[in-house]
């Protein structure tokens, strides 16, 4: 009743000032309209809420979501991946290898970037060149590690010595082959990442100039970038591939908060929004009706023990199995969660070629059970683990209440350990300071369950950042590089993850999903394994 | 006066040099490496996020970097972003004038309603419409701006359909209007209370009793008489709240969806843009400064007995 009250008050007030200032308010609309009444929206555009990318638009040094989005949109690569994750030759005639080190691409003859030049097989291997010279410093120079001469352009250390990688050669405008250090079964796979985009000549003339307004050979054509506000697109009508837009032109619109862009979608001037807020979760589909997309995704979450920690050098498996079972997943990610995340079953996600049922109860709730594999495994030393996370990305409510579970199930105190930012928990990881467990989280790059093995849990991986060292694993991760094909691979994978799973270097979670929506004026939205739209498929409603 | 505004304007310099010395040392000490933040949950090459900090000259020691700094801002240039490689001076130009146009509807919406709210008030002190305006200005200043903010944007936007709920790209000055209410409403509470208290305490004075006896127009008692004198301790509050007005748009901005300051500053911060931060912040000290140099010049001009050498 109070809070009826004052909210009357407050609202008594604003009134009174709107009127002292003689403006009592701007254009009324008649409410419900299904057409768009977006202001500065040319016909037939879509928009959508993607904020402002962080760095410029260079297809190998974009790995963040939102520059992602707008790089491809701008670019096509060899091959892309359907829904299911299959692959789709875009770019690409063909890509054939018959002993998994050297690859034959064929291009489709007659492609053009967007000023005119044509698409050669010269535009991939120079591109792809200089996205893997240390000189020119590119996050994603590492994606070209596997092609011959790598080492030469990129050393460990010092100055490249080469500017070509010995592995890539023209055979002729439209053909090209790519030689591996090693036999790669699915190399195919990795092709379809944004960083292997290939780059028009114009680019190498002012590159500081291309990254912000890009040429590329996509479905759409770059028009403008109003930094921090938006970016533009409109559709590119020559555009061969089979991911040819269906609408005009995209806006890429930059939101300060996900509430701001839902209150956009819900009063016409957005068309998509890509994740619902917190605060708005609860009432979404209520809001949105079928509208709401509630969708998951080829990514999952998980605590990461540290192996170098006092809590678990030279841990027995068991327990960090008894950890998992302590954890009520159902529970936590239907209230906590508001049903954003789908409990994991296994090491991979649905989604990606080679996720498995692995007919363990290792992902099951189980206090009984958990307790009793702690007690086996020798306890965890000092009875206490903790969860670094970081406080900017609403990761608190869930992480407490694991530790909740945790305690509850087995008796081990479990501390959350906040980061005040990404960056700060980004540093403890990166030098070996996560006291005991850390929240990771791992989006597919390609759909193969070879991404969420080898990249996380190899000695040697990026991103292991537990430190998690094990032979067996690595030499069943070596048997699914080297075996002859790709079902081959993915099946050697598939044991590996078995093995995976009694050594646990990481405790699933869960899966997440996109929980966004879109408004009345598109139709056709869908997602793809990435969780992100497939922009050229959105259609303008009539 | 002329040699008083000299001095002054002197004295900014060591405040300017100490509060951007301050920042830039509190960016330092931040956990976080800006560089190696930009490649997330991948990890990258030691070589290569050395070889980036060398070319931002981020692995120089910090007076080294201050002082480069310092040069460069002195040849006009604020730097440059880390992430996206745009000169500072751009993101400047681009969130502040947007910002000032929030804050200077917001001011002048806290002068224009809270000062006649508090006269209107004053005048008659502790009858009901004083009352009411106590109770409403307690209100507005126990409710965070946030949930003012979210109301505005309910009623306003939702339930009445006046306004569009988030300021446009475009951000005309009609859609800056509830925002600008929303950000000075807590000033206009204070600029109330301030005013009604001095207009209240002033009526009772000597002065006033004489100009109403030599039969002056009561338009003239209240307009030169009582508001000159009860306007220094309100103008005093205006002065520096026209710089936190500039700062505090943070939360508003962010419910809004203003590109202005406030979501600079707060990104800038985020990614650990240290010389965003402190070209912004920098900024800011300078407007605070003219702000509470014009507060001091105006106090001779309402009382002048107060007189600079």
């Amino acid at each position: 009743m109070r809070g009826a009250k004052s909210a009357k008050w407050v609202a008594g007030a604003a009134i009174i000032a709107l009127a002292a200032t003689a403006c009592g308010g701007g254009d009324s609309d008649d409410n419900g309209k299904a057409a768009s009444t977006e202001k500065g929206k040319p016909a037939g555009y879509v928009s959508i809420d993607v904020g402002e990318p962080q760095k410029p638009l260079i297809p190998a040094d974009t790995n963040e979501s939102l520059g992602s989005y707008v790089i491809q949109s701008l670019f096509t690569q060899l091959l892309d991946f359907d829904a299911e994750g299959n692959i789709v030759y875009t770019n690409a005639e063909s890509v054939k290898s018959t002993d998994n080190k050297t690859w034959t691409v064929k291009l489709k003859a007659g492609w053009k970037f967007h000023d005119g030049t044509p698409v050669t097989s010269e535009s991939y291997i120079k591109a792809w060149n200089w996205y893997a010279n240390t000189k020119n410093a590119q996050q994603n120079a590492f994606w070209f590690e596997d092609i011959k001469g790598y080492a030469d352009v990129h050393p460990e250390k010092g100055d490249p010595k080469a500017t070509e990688m010995s592995g890539l050669k023209a055979v002729d405008d439209t053909t090209f082959t790519i030689e591996l250090n090693n036999p790669v079964p699915y190399y195919e796979y990795k092709l379809g990442y944004a960083t292997f985009a290939p780059l028009p000549e114009v680019f190498y003339k002012d590159t500081k100039a291309f990254g912000q307004a890009p040429v590329g050979n996509g479905p759409y054509i770059f028009e403008k970038w109003d930094h921090k506000k938006l970016i533009q697109v409109k559709a590119n009508p020559d555009y061969q591939g089979p991911n040819k837009a269906k609408n005009k032109g995209v806006l890429f619109k930059n939101y300060a908060t996900v509430e701001a862009a839902y209150q956009d979608l819900l009063s016409g001037n957005l068309d998509m929004i890509r994740q619902v807020g917190p605060k708005d979760l609860p009432k979404y589909k209520q809001d949105l009706g079928d509208r709401a997309i509630d969708q998951p995704y080829a990514a999952i979450q998980s605590l990461v023990p540290t192996f170098y920690s006092k809590t678990f050098k030279g841990i027995d498996p068991k327990v960090i199995q008894g950890l998992s079972m302590a954890i009520d997943r159902d529970t936590i990610t239907k209230t906590v969660l508001n049903g954003t995340r789908k409990p994991a079953t296994s090491f991979t996600p649905p989604g990606v070629a080679g996720n498995q049922d692995l007919g363990t109860d290792v992902f099951k709730f189980d206090p009984a059970k958990a307790k009793q594999l702690v007690k086996d495994g020798g306890g965890v030393p000092g009875n206490k683990v903790f969860i670094q996370y970081n406080a900017d990305g609403g990761h608190k409510e869930w992480v407490t209440a694991v530790c909740e579970s945790i305690r509850n199930s087995t008796g081990v105190d479990c501390v959350p350990d906040a980061k005040p930012d990404f960056q700060t928990d980004l540093e403890a990881r990166d030098n070996d300071q996560v006291k005991s467990m850390y929240r990771g989280g791992w989006v597919a790059d390609y759909p193969l369950n070879v991404n969420f093995m080898r990249e996380l849990y190899g000695t040697t991986a990026e991103a292991n950042n537990g430190r998690f060292s094990d032979k067996e694993v690595d030499a069943a991760f070596k048997k699914g590089d080297n075996a002859a094909t790709l079902d081959e691979s993915i099946k050697a994978y598939q044991e590996a993850e078995k093995l995976v799973l009694a050594k646990m270097p990481a405790i699933p979670l869960w899966e997440y999903k996109t929980n966004g929506g879109y408004s009345k004026s598109v139709d056709n939205v869908t997602v793809d394994f990435h969780g992100d739209y497939n922009i050229t498929d959105v259609t303008v409603a009539k | 006066m002329g040699r008083y505004v000299a001095r002054r304007l002197l004295q900014m310099i060591p405040v300017f040099l100490g509060s951007t010395a301050l920042v830039f040392a509190m960016m330092y000490a931040l956990p976080g490496d800006p560089v190696r933040a930009l490649a997330g949950e991948q990890s990258v090459d030691p070589t290569q996020i050395a070889e980036m900090k060398k070319e931002l000259g981020l692995d120089l020691p910090l007076w080294h970097q201050y002082w480069n700094y310092l040069v460069n801002l002195f040849q006009g240039d604020f730097g440059t972003q880390i992430a996206s490689g745009r000169p500072v001076a751009d993101i400047i130009s681009e969130s502040f004038p947007i910002t000032v146009r929030l804050a200077l509807f917001a001011f002048i919406f806290t002068v224009v309603v809270g000062i006649s709210m508090g006269v209107f008030a004053g005048l008659k002190a502790d009858t009901l419409r004083d009352r009411g305006l106590l109770v409403l200005t307690l209100l507005l200043i126990s409710v965070p701006s946030f949930v003012l903010g979210f109301l505005g944007q309910y009623f306003f936007a939702f339930q009445l359909g006046w306004v569009e709920p988030n300021v446009s790209i475009e951000a005309n000055s009609n859609e800056l209007i509830l925002p600008a209410v929303v950000l000075g409403s807590l000033s206009l509470a204070y600029v109330a209370r301030l005013t009604r208290t001095s207009v209240a305490e002033n009526l009772r004075s000597d002065y006033m009793r004489t100009a109403v006896a030599k039969g002056l127009p009561r338009r003239r008692v209240i307009g030169v008489h009582l508001m000159r004198n009860s306007m220094i301790p309100v103008v005093t509050f205006l002065g520096t709240d026209l710089g936190a007005l500039l700062g505090g748009a943070v939360v508003t901005e962010g419910i809004f969806n203003v590109k202005g300051v406030g979501s600079a500053v707060f990104d800038a911060l985020r990614h650990r843009e240290g010389a965003t931060v402190v070209g912004i912040v920098t900024l800011i000290v300078v407007v605070y400064l003219v702000a509470s140099l014009v507060v001091d010049l105006l106090y001779a001009v309402l009382d002048p007995r107060i007189r600079y050498a």
